[in-house]
């Protein structure tokens, strides 16, 4: 497995590599490699540049929130750092079912989500935990709602020349919980389906509800039906409003080998219920 | 004397293998040495109407290009099939195609460059002109009179028919029966992947016009027969094959495989040495596959439960071209296991061998067995069904006794010792198996999906009688060579014609011999893989290593002792027969005498010395020997898992696993303990995820390990083994094959656990693997 021949080049600050991204041609950021490689090893992607910001220091951890503050997670910070940190639930239960330890300990969180695989974890938890996507070009920076950032098939709201710079994701206060669940595609575990909750619970009755489910609809998809169904009711009402998921994730369901539509359809509430009744549970205490 | 064979010595290969200093093809390099890529087919059947190589050619670095039609021209021979049933019609098989490609990876052409990257660009640039068409596809469909043709000279796809049995037997049980099942199953295609790619490296010697070829194979000495008798043509004493350390085969390495012919081939063509290393991506579409077996079986007992009659129909899909043992596997290795551990009257098995345009098939890990249990042991659970019975009581009930063997099957084979009631009741104590039940019962009424499976499974290992196997449609004998070489200074170095790719080889001979010879373990090597260092050997599967290559260095190293022992008592003025190996010093002593004896090193010495032998000894002191087995070993096991079920979803997970096993003697418990245990994970992987998928146009749709999903340790509970030894009379070491049983019996154990979990919504069948989906829509269709 050789890929084609490209050019590297080290960045050694963000400035550096959104300065690189504009003046080579056909490049690429490179992070912790573990999509944009196995694509160029197979061939099916083959930039001319990549500019790797493995080494970019700015890029890398978690610095958290404190009171009403979002935590931020620089876009360099692996699976496996994540997955043993204190951010949100379902963020950390999510990352620690990617792949296995190797893919862990070098994949990223702002590479995952760059190439916005339908079927990753990650999407689909940052979409309901509201988390925001800060990204810069060359001269100016934006703000991105995570569920606006995925907007197709491995398609974002990146434009040209764009690189993450940090993923913010809401604190969980008292009274507020997250999950996630999902039926893990036993090849790849990449998610066959997910689904994630976040909750807010006051006295048994549900005050705020954020759901979004992945891996059988083309990105991450926000569930609304399934919020306005719980939001203002008792945990009860969770296996009810589970089930309007199906008019929330639209027609075009995703189908494979591994997976049918029907069955994706068909389970997809079953992981809707048991992301939310996690969820409850934690916003318990 | 048994101070080493029954005790779990570390592996004395590990320490290289965890330093990450083992020796594998891949590693080697020669100087000047060129990359060897290959053009492969992405169509699953197509004519080749041209190769425009040119653009290829002018890319700085590439060396040359070659086709088909160069290598046949330059002299290659076809691929041959080493085992040839009658009637069987062999499909011409070139290495690299001229004018037809019959499975995706089909090689079309070959690049060789200065580098593997330059190489792989090369492949980019060339272009074939291909003329798809259409497609032949599915083990029994590929027999129908609509079927595209894959090979003109063999009709219906169909390459051979076999059956063996009694026939009448089968058709008077049949009639006679009080109870009646049968099922239609299929036992999928399967994917080895063996944790190394496979590789090969030739280096050619023009003034001494020898080769070396380095090649990732299981047995170097029938691949050094087949290069040079069959297909490149270089005499056996200018050509020497080895094979390093190779980082596991199950099977997929046996067989002779095309870029064994087309590295030496360029090699010897470019006068420079070349190396081809597998990609994954190759791995899935060139290593031969396994299984692919669709069957109808259906089986007679009386009123009691006592089984008197199997009948099985079964087309086994071979892929587009014979691999080199490809028709033994659904054969000879498959239906003569039909009477498992049971006593059958009436038993006939019919095999068709079809044609497809997919990856040739052949021997993988327990090569036929598993077909032959999954079927049996899959009828059998619905026998006891059908008779309302227990799944071990039905089987007890029907178990060949312990005082009957020898026990001749109606299918050829004589089973040479056992204890099957023996075997389950030591399950049914390791499991609880009666509080298996209860729990079964507490949970079936909670709602749940909960399910017990149990299997009881036999196995022939250890091939085989040269004989028998030649009068089965072996080309070759299934013998093994051993030598011991005692050195000057007593140290010792043991050749065998057996291969350890992940076995253990180094340790489990050297156990033997360290016994047999009375020193100390590390006094000893164990060498083999290279045939310019190893007489000729027949190499290693169907779990012969020990049975068969261990018995050869016995025989060995019992005629060093002879000699050891005449010239011993002749140097210390004795009789041969007074004299003994004592096992408190080491030395070699007179019976009754006060004095130390000699030591193993004096009396090595003296043989090469020769300054005072017996009149009738020759000096040095190394024999070989040549063990050809009496029969195969029956290994035989009992075992039982137990699966739960999400109901909701369809996932299955595996709860608890139990296997005991009848291996023989054991020469280190621990080896084997890991070979069952690895053997048990990937039967369950067959059952519970792996499926080898192709779609309707013949490409491979599980071509990587994103799709094709392994076995992972974190699926799996603890497996709880243990085992019963009776010994086998056909060995010198009584020992029976342990590398397969595992495999043989995980599958359909797990597959009857999943049956018996659904078995309340009235499921009696489901096809593997059993993914979540899969057992959802069963449980929609049911409910």
């Amino acid at each position: 497995m050789y890929p084609p021949n490209f050019n590297y080049v080290r960045a050694g600050s963000v400035a550096e590599a959104l300065s690189l991204i504009a003046s080579e041609d056909d490049a690429k950021f490179l992070a912790g490699g573990h999509s944009l490689v196995p694509a160029m090893k197979l061939r099916l992607d083959a930039p001319g540049t990549l500019i790797d910001i493995g080494r970019i220091d700015d890029l890398r951890g978690i610095s958290y929130g404190s009171g009403d503050e979002n935590d931020c997670i620089g876009p360099l910070t692996t699976h496996s750092t994540i997955a043993s940190s204190n951010l949100a639930a379902a963020l950390v239960e999510a990352a620690g079912g990617i792949g296995d330890p190797q893919v862990r300990n070098r994949g990223t969180i702002g590479g995952n989500i760059a190439h916005a695989d339908p079927a990753s974890d990650l999407p689909t938890v940052l979409t309901a935990l509201g988390a925001t996507i800060r990204v810069e070009n060359p001269s100016s920076a934006r703000n991105i709602e995570a569920a606006s950032f995925f907007t197709g098939l491995f398609e974002t709201s990146l434009e040209e020349n764009e690189l993450i710079t940090v993923i913010a994701v809401p604190r969980e206060g008292a009274g507020t919980g997250s999950a996630y669940a999902k039926l893990f595609n036993p090849a790849s575990r990449y998610a066959v389906v997910g689904a994630c909750a976040s909750v807010t619970v006051n006295n048994g009755v549900v005050s705020r509800a954020r759901v979004a489910v992945g891996g059988l609809t083309p990105m991450a998809t926000r569930c609304g039906s399934v919020e306005a169904a719980l939001e203002g009711r008792s945990t009860d009402a969770i296996n009810g409003a589970s089930a309007q998921v199906a008019s929330d994730v639209g027609d075009d369901i995703l189908e494979d080998i591994h997976a049918s539509a029907e069955y994706r359809l068909g389970v997809i509430p079953v992981y809707v219920e048991r992301a939310l009744q996690a969820a409850c549970a934690r916003a318990a205490g | 004397m048994a101070k080493f064979v029954g005790k779990s010595f570390k592996r004395v290969e590990d320490p290289r293998f965890l330093q990450g200093q083992g020796k594998y093809v891949s590693n080697l390099q020669r100087p000047g040495m060129a990359y060897v890529a290959i053009a492969r087919s992405p169509h699953a059947h197509a004519d080749i109407k041209g190769i425009d190589a040119s653009a290829a050619l002018e890319l700085d670095g590439v060396v040359a290009v070659f086709t088909g039609q160069d290598l046949i021209d330059g002299g290659v021979g076809q691929l041959p099939c080493g085992w040839v049933v009658p009637d069987c019609k062999i499909p011409e098989r070139w290495p690299v195609v001229p004018d037809r490609a019959r499975h995706v990876g089909d090689a079309v052409a070959v690049v060789v460059a200065d580098n593997p990257y330059v190489a792989e660009d090369a492949l980019e640039l060339i272009e074939v002109d291909y003329e798809p068409l259409p497609v032949s596809m599915g083990a029994r469909a590929t027999t129908e009179y609509r079927a595209q043709q894959i090979h003109s000279e063999i009709p219906n796809n169909t390459a051979y028919s076999w059956a063996l049995g009694d026939e009448d037997g089968m058709r008077r049980a049949f009639v006679e029966a009080a109870h009646v099942v049968e099922l239609d199953l299929i036992n999928q295609r399967l994917i080895p992947n063996a944790m190394e790619p496979r590789a090969c490296m030739a280096e050619w010697d023009d003034t001494m016009e020898e080769m070396t070829v380095w090649t990732t194979s299981q047995n170097p000495h029938p691949i050094r027969l087949l290069l040079s008798g069959f297909t490149l043509g270089i005499p056996e004493n200018k050509l020497r094959v080895i094979s390093p350390d190779v980082g596991g085969g199950f099977g997929s390495k046996i067989f002779h495989y095309p870029e064994e012919i087309i590295v030496p081939w360029v090699a010897r063509a470019i006068n420079r040495p070349a190396k081809w290393v597998a990609t994954r991506s190759e791995s899935f579409m060139t290593d031969s596959q396994g299984r692919d077996h669709v069957t109808n079986v259906r089986m007679a007992m009386d009123a009691t439960g006592t089984i008197t009659g199997l009948h099985v129909q079964t087309w086994a899909d071979q892929g587009a071209y014979l691999s080199t043992f490809a028709p033994l596997i659904p054969t000879a290795l498959s239906i003569t296991l039909f009477s498992g551990l049971y006593k059958i009257p009436g038993i006939w098995g019919e095999m068709k061998g079809t044609l497809t345009n997919t990856v040739p098939v052949d021997a993988y890990r327990g090569a036929g067995r598993p077909e032959a249990s999954y079927l049996l042991e899959r009828i059998v659970e619905k026998g006891a069904q059908k008779m309302g019975m227990d799944p071990i009581a039905f089987r007890r009930h029907n178990l060949i006794p312990a005082d009957e063997f020898p026990y001749q099957t109606p299918v050829a084979f004589q089973y040479d010792s056992g204890n099957y009631q023996g075997l389950f009741d030591k399950l049914e104590e390791i499991s609880g198996y009666g509080d298996l039940r209860e729990e079964q019962k507490s949970k079936r009424a909670e709602g749940k999906l909960w399910g017990v499976g149990v299997s009881g499974c036999i196995e022939a290992s250890g091939p085989a009688p040269s004989a028998v196997a030649g009068s089965l449609g072996s080309a070759v004998g299934f013998w093994e060579s051993g030598t011991v070489r005692v050195h000057p200074t007593g140290k010792v170095t043991a050749l065998t014609g057996s291969h350890a790719h992940g076995q253990g080889h180094e340790t489990t001979f050297a156990q033997i011999l360290a016994d047999e010879l009375n020193i100390p373990l590390e006094d000893i090597e164990v060498v083999h893989g290279d045939t310019g260092r190893v007489p000729f050997g027949m190499g290693t599967y169907g779990s012969r290593s020990a049975a068969v290559g261990g018995s050869a260095l016995v025989r060995s190293a019992t005629r060093v002792r002879e000699k050891m022992t005449k010239i011993a008592a002749h140097q210390m003025e004795s009789r041969p027969e007074d004299v003994y190996f004592d096992d408190e010093t080491g030395n070699i002593r007179v019976q009754g005498a006060t004095d130390e004896g000699m030591s193993f090193f004096e009396v090595a010495l003296a043989a090469y010395t020769a300054h005072d032998l017996p009149p009738d000894i020759e000096p040095g002191l190394e024999e070989t020997a040549f063990f050809d087995p009496s029969n195969f070993t029956f290994p035989n096991s009992a075992h039982i898992a137990v699966v739960s079920i999400d109901r909701e979803t369809g996932e299955v997970t595996l709860e608890k696993y139990f296997g005991v096993d009848d291996v023989g003697k054991v020469i280190n418990p621990m080896i084997v303990d890991g070979q069952l245990v690895g053997g048990v994970a990937q039967g369950v992987g067959q059952a519970l995820w792996e499926h080898g998928i192709y779609g309707e146009d013949g490409q491979l749709l599980t071509g990587s390990m994103m799709d094709y999903a392994m076995p992972r340790a974190d699926r799996f509970p603890q497996i709880e083994t243990d085992r019963i030894e009776t010994p086998s009379p056909t060995n010198p070491l009584g020992v029976k094959g342990a590398g397969e049983m595992g495999t043989i019996a995980a599958t359909v154990t797990v597959a009857n656990a999943v049956v018996d979990a659904l078995a309340p919504l009235g499921v009696d069948h489901v096809e593997m693997p059993f993914t979540a989906e899969r057992i959802w829509q069963t449980i929609q269709a049911h409910s």
